[in-house]
């Protein structure tokens, strides 16, 4: 791209009033895409937000059914966290290795993550299945409602995620780890880590803090 | 017989021939009208072989500028409907008087207004407003198309396919019966148990989704791809007000998708989060649904403000007063539509000081708007001013605008609001502000821009005869409902006991009906430009037939595919202009080959596939939501394995097109 | 361009005659709060009119006076920053918003319709000793239902008060979310289900005024109105010696009946009402047998105890069946007397929750 003085109009300099372009001037696009998706997270998060308020104003009206002390099992929801926290960590290094060019070692961190990734859900799933059999059902009451709302939304995010990051994997393996792919993985990246970030406020707010 | 409709429960859902609505007569002609219009639209593009120009030009294409056009057609048909319901409306409100029931019996004219607003703010306003920032930000910034080309075909399909879904409500099943926001426990399953509010759900849901996407997409286009030299603080006005309107969007639209979500899953799957048992709470629909509801005016306002500042600028031949200020009261606005929610309902009972809060907060806000009208006024003061339409548009919106910005301040007055609270008072300033804001600047904008999307210009006679009787009907329609609601009288009544009342309810008609006639010299102010087109009084060969200020009248009218052959650099707030008057001269030579994003029909697709789950979703045809849910994401998958996304327009194509527009200027020359 | 600066006060002069007989019921009502609410009405009115019509004059002078086709008019194409002006033009309406607000801030305060009334009218404070007549609002599917605690009477659609006497209204709704509304009175609250809302009013003209509900609420929300009445006392007297004497009963059976969702209701007096009905009503368990809000909410704070985390099926759904024996036994007619609304979740609860959350 042409450098170009913005600060033109004195007397006597001849002004520039367009670029003679040279072919690489489409670099902007990659930016763009992080910029983009950037956003589209902070639009889920604004999602979340609501569903968290949602739960803040009805997360206490159990409507003479049970309450979080009664349903939660804290061993659980810790494995689970674990394992949403270890594929984070997953993921970190399969960053690193893609950007040192390795694509065996980002395929493999790849599929670790989605391994521990499908571990949180099934932990979420079985969880889900257990309060469905023992009663506390999302009819029961407004805070069963929200609860699996909150919940079921981050948990449909995460299969979401699973889904994206083994068509990654086969497009990867396909095609190597080509700009295109590579931005891609810094997309989803982005993606499960503020999965992660969301599943921590969860933990917090609905589980330690409804239990306590 | 029991296993006949058992089949034909999993078959068709709750899909039954009884879903037409045959006993309603009114319905039943508007389907056969609608029907015999459509045969004859869809013969006509067979016999004159215009579906591969269609499909390969417009709809696969991804050029910001076709999408534009697409989306001003799509809120121009849909303003046809909307308009439609508003005169039905009107009528029964003059008929139905002491006794009479009218020509509309509830459950029909219930749904008309619910239509007319659903439609009017989500099908027409937005699109019309999406449709220009589309055509015209990209070019006013100097960019080649906007920041995902793909994306921002599927947008509009996507709201396409949002306004299908409400179109085919209108002949298979009911719309909602609920007033356009829906609210809870009217909108819940045991108080509206048929498709009607399934359908104002699902059509929401999926152009929602479609607006947020084209939020992100005109954002970054905006911070990423602005040309050089173009600061923030020498973007034209109306790229500036695209910005916080998309900003607007996007911090808002995700609230509208979580509380529409919630109350889908209120009626299908039978959780509490509105309902009036099970520890649910209505009032909380009605503050979320509002944290989205107010922020969307300023959506829709904005940019219309954006484009008085352009229109203004422009045929006063001076440059924007104030600018600066202009930008900082945009901004203030943006920030401050998001406080203000709850003075749509101080007669909730929240207490004397949260409602004071909120009553401060929106009356806070008429300060940035009131800078903005004197910032037009001194733009106005010595200048030259040509009475070109857009110019009527724009001094009609500034002397019917600040009534209905007062009579808004004065509805945020809390004590002032018990008493004009939902009464047709209320409905004469939300009309006042948006016909008179929105729909004057968007009627501005079309006409303004008009010339450059298509290469000649609108009628203006025509056009001045549409202004005359939009302006004067709309006081005709709208100074008896500002009366009315004084009288005490509520909105979406459908007969009144009171005879005294039926002058007014007349005269509104009345008024409604020239607002019908000026849709019409609306639209054939296009016609009759289109009819003339060649007649040197109409047709643009410059580019820039108001001798405009910023960058999109820098190119030819049409603009090429690529906007511009090489990227302006701007030096001023209207870069346009500065380059005019420091003697800029158009290149000759040199071109390069232009990279370009391929069109796609994939957009086409996948908001095909988003309709056919919507409508299964409505009538409950578990297999077919299925089928399409699945075909959806798979398709959507398939597209990423695409990696052929691009290509170059060759030097020697931009070369011919650009010696083309060489000969078209020296022409206008020589005549 | 004249024309379209003339255009709406044309208008007006051409609507004017027919709005001779009008009544114009806002701007001239009948009680002492819907008067200060007109007043307030003009006052504000009036402070932006000092802004709006300059700003119409100075549009239609600058549009003439700059037309193209004036050549004497200057023409300063570069006139496009004045700081003076500019801070005239923030300034102003700044300095407007400053006294509306204050008078908004005091307006709300003083006209807050959970209020008691001190004044039924100018310099006219509440005579010593007189109570206010409570009446109990509550919009049923579409008709109102009004119960005169103190006289143990109802009516269907049909309000009767004293003038000069405050009313203070407890307000309600069986289901759908209605609008309390009588112009003529005062301002309008919202009645909803499961909650209590309140409004204070006084009536100082006798006379017949308009009431109904001015919320959509579906099919026969155009027949959802109902006549106010203000009377001399001794009126009110006999009106309410004949709702005694009328035949029909208001026990919890006949509630769930008038509830049914109906159109078009004539009035209807009923001679007693079973007690605490309203409260029943707000905690939406007049059937018998079904359990109130408010001890559903009370349950909460104890929290089911005793059950297995995660855990036995049976155990849960026997201590939901005895705490829904238990509502039961609470919620009976004898104790509602002092029943609070307390752990309901009002809407400003709801509020300053999402107001946290969206900051």
């Amino acid at each position: 791209m042409t450098k170009v003085s913005s600060t033109s109009g004195l007397a006597g300099e001849a002004p520039v009033f367009f670029l003679t372009e040279t072919d690489e001037d489409h670099g902007h696009h990659e930016t763009g895409t992080n910029l983009g998706f950037w956003i589209y997270l902070m639009s889920d998060c604004l999602i979340f937000a609501s569903l968290f308020a949602v739960h803040a104003v009805v997360g206490r009206n159990y409507a003479g059914g049970p309450a979080p002390v009664d349903l939660f099992d804290l061993n659980i929801i810790l494995l689970s966290t674990t394992a949403l926290l270890i594929s984070s960590i997953t993921y970190g290094f399969s960053v690193i290795a893609m950007q040192s060019g390795k694509q065996q070692g980002t395929l493999g961190w790849l599929a670790a993550t989605g391994v521990f990734g499908l571990i949180f859900l099934g932990l979420s799933l079985y969880e889900f299945y257990h309060l469905i059999h023992i009663g506390a059902t999302p009819q029961v009451s407004a805070f069963l409602s929200s609860f699996f709302a909150l919940v079921g939304t981050h948990a449909l995010h995460v299969a979401f995620g699973i889904v994206w990051l083994v068509v990654l994997l086969v497009q990867i393996k396909q095609r190597g780890l080509i700009e295109a792919n590579q931005r891609r993985v810094l997309c989803l990246s982005m993606f499960w880590h503020f999965l992660d970030l969301v599943w921590i406020v969860v933990f917090s707010f609905v589980y330690l803090i409804g239990v306590l | 017989m029991a296993l006949d409709s058992n089949l034909q429960q999993l078959l068709f859902g709750r899909l039954t021939l009884e879903a037409l609505p045959l006993h309603e007569p009114i319905v039943v002609v508007t389907f056969v009208g609608v029907a015999l219009g459509g045969i004859a639209v869809l013969g006509a593009l067979t016999y004159f072989r215009l579906w591969g120009y269609l499909w390969h030009e417009w709809f696969t294409s991804v050029d910001h500028k076709k999408i534009g056009i697409m989306y001003i057609v799509l809120g121009i048909v849909m303003f046809l409907r909307g308009l439609a319901d508003a005169i039905m409306l009107r009528l029964q409100q003059a008929i139905a008087s002491g006794g009479s029931e009218g020509y509309l019996n509830a459950h029909h004219y219930d749904q008309i207004f619910t239509a007319h607003g659903v439609i009017m703010i989500f099908f027409v306003a937005m699109p019309l407003v999406t449709g220009l920032m589309n055509y015209v930000m990209p070019l006013q910034i100097g960019a080649r198309d906007v920041a995902f080309p793909f994306l921002n075909n599927l947008s509009f399909w996507l709201t396409t396919s949002g306004a299908v879904l409400v179109m085919i409500s209108l002949f298979v099943g009911e719309f909602a019966q609920t007033g356009w926001l829906a609210y809870p426990p009217l909108s819940g399953i045991d108080n509206s148990p048929w498709v009607g509010v399934d359908y104002y759900l699902w059509s929401l849901q999926i152009a929602g989704v479609g607006t947020t996407l084209s939020g992100i997409n005109l954002i970054v286009t905006i911070v990423k791809m602005r040309c050089p030299g173009m600061h923030y603080m020498r973007m034209p006005i109306f790229t500036w007000t695209s910005l916080c309107t998309n900003i607007l969007i996007v911090a808002t639209f995700p609230i509208l998708t979580a509380v529409l979500a919630l109350l889908t899953l209120d009626r299908y799957v039978g959780t509490h989060f509105f309902t009036n048992d099970g520890g649910g709470n209505p009032m909380m629909y009605v503050n979320l649904i509002w944290i989205w509801g107010h922020p969307e005016v300023y959506i829709l306002v904005l940019p219309a403000f954006g484009i008085f500042s352009e229109v203004v600028a422009t045929l006063s031949g001076k440059r924007l007063f104030g600018y600066t200020s202009m930008v900082y009261a945009t901004a203030c606005i943006t920030i401050l539509s998001y406080i203000v929610w709850l003075h749509h309902f101080f007669t909730m009972g929240a207490g004397a000081t949260v409602n004071t809060f909120f009553g401060i907060t929106t009356m806070i806000i008429s300060i940035p708007t009131g800078a903005k009208i004197f910032n037009w006024l001194f733009t106005m003061y010595k200048g030259r001013i040509r009475f070109e339409v857009p110019m009527y548009w724009s001094i009609g919106f500034m002397l019917t605008f600040v009534v209905g910005g007062m009579t808004g301040v004065l509805l945020a007055v809390p004590p002032a609001d018990f008493v004009l609270h939902n009464s047709l008072f209320l409905v004469a300033h939300f009309h006042n502000t948006i016909i008179g804001g929105v729909v004057f600047g968007l009627f501005a904008g079309l006409v303004y821009w008009f010339p450059k999307m298509f290469g000649f210009r609108a009628d203006p006679f025509v056009g001045k005869i549409a202004f005359w009787c939009w302006q004067i009907g709309f006081w005709v329609a709208f100074m008896p409902v500002y009366i009315l609601g004084l009288m005490g009288v509520t909105r979406r009544l459908s007969q009144f006991d009171d005879t005294s009342l039926q002058p007014l309810f007349i005269t509104a008609a009345v008024g409604a009906g020239l607002i019908g006639i000026g849709t019409l010299a609306l639209v054939g102010q296009f016609a009759v430009g289109f009819l003339r087109r060649k007649d040197p009084a109409y047709a643009d060969t410059t580019g820039d037939p108001w001798n405009g200020r910023t960058l999109e009248w820098a190119t030819s009218s049409p603009p090429p595919a690529y906007n511009f052959a090489f990227t302006p650099v701007a030096h001023d707030i209207d870069a346009w202009w500065d380059m005019k008057k420091r003697g800029y001269s158009r290149p000759l030579t040199g071109f390069v080959p232009v990279h370009m994003p391929h069109n796609t029909g994939m957009g086409v697709v996948l908001a095909g596939l988003a309709t056919v789950l919507g409508f299964a979703l409505i009538w409950h045809i578990w297999w077919l939501v299925v089928v399409a849910f699945v075909t959806l994401i798979g398709t959507a998958i398939a597209h990423t394995f695409n990696y052929n996304r691009d290509y170059y327009i060759p030097a020697a194509e931009v070369a011919a097109i650009e010696d083309n527009r060489t000969r078209l200027l020296a022409g206008k020359v020589t005549s | 361009m004249t024309r379209v600066k003339a255009l709406p006060f044309l208008l007006l002069l051409a609507i004017t005659p027919l709005l001779s007989g009008c009544q114009w019921v806002v701007m001239s009502p009948s009680g002492y709060i819907a008067e200060q609410q007109k007043n307030l009405i003009l006052i504000a009115t009036g402070l932006m009119l000092l802004i709006i019509v300059p700003v119409m004059i100075l549009t239609v002078l600058f549009a003439w006076k700059y037309r193209q086709s004036n050549k004497q008019a200057d023409y300063d194409p570069d006139f496009h920053h004045s700081t003076k002006l500019e801070f005239a033009i923030w300034g102003a309406p700044i300095a407007i918003i400053l006294v509306l607000g204050t008078v908004t801030w005091i307006a709300t305060h003083r006209l807050d319709p959970y209020r008691p009334l001190t004044d039924i009218g100018p310099n006219t404070p509440v005579p010593a000793g007189v109570e206010p007549l409570r009446v109990q609002v509550v919009s049923l599917d579409w008709k109102w239902l009004f119960i005169y605690p103190e006289y143990d009477i109802a009516t269907i659609n049909e309000l009767v008060a004293p003038v000069d006497r405050p009313i203070a209204f407890t307000i309600t709704s069986s289901n759908l979310m209605n609008s309390f509304f009588v112009p003529a009175l005062a301002g309008q609250i919202y009645a909803m289900a499961g909650m209590q809302t309140q409004l204070h009013a006084v009536v100082n003209e006798p006379g017949v005024f308009k009431g109904f509900s001015s919320n959509y609420t579906g099919h026969g929300f155009s027949y959802m109105h109902f006549k106010f009445h203000g009377v001399s006392d001794s009126e009110f007297d006999a009106w309410v010696a004949k709702a005694r004497a009328a035949d029909d009963v208001l026990t919890r059976s006949v509630y769930l009946d008038v509830e049914r969702p109906s159109e078009g209701d004539p009035v209807r007096y009923f001679s007693r009402v079973d007690p605490g009905l309203f409260e029943l009503i707000v905690n939406m368990c007049v059937p018998e047998g079904s359990r109130c809000m408010r001890d559903l909410m009370h349950d909460n704070s104890n929290r089911i105890s005793g059950l297995g985390r995660m855990g036995n099926p049976e155990a849960l759904a026997a201590a939901r069946l005895e705490k829904a024996l238990a509502a039961d036994a609470l919620c009976t007619p004898e104790v509602p007397q002092g029943l609070t609304l307390a752990g309901l979740s009002t809407p400003t609860s709801a509020f300053s929750a999402i107001k946290i959350f969206s900051e």
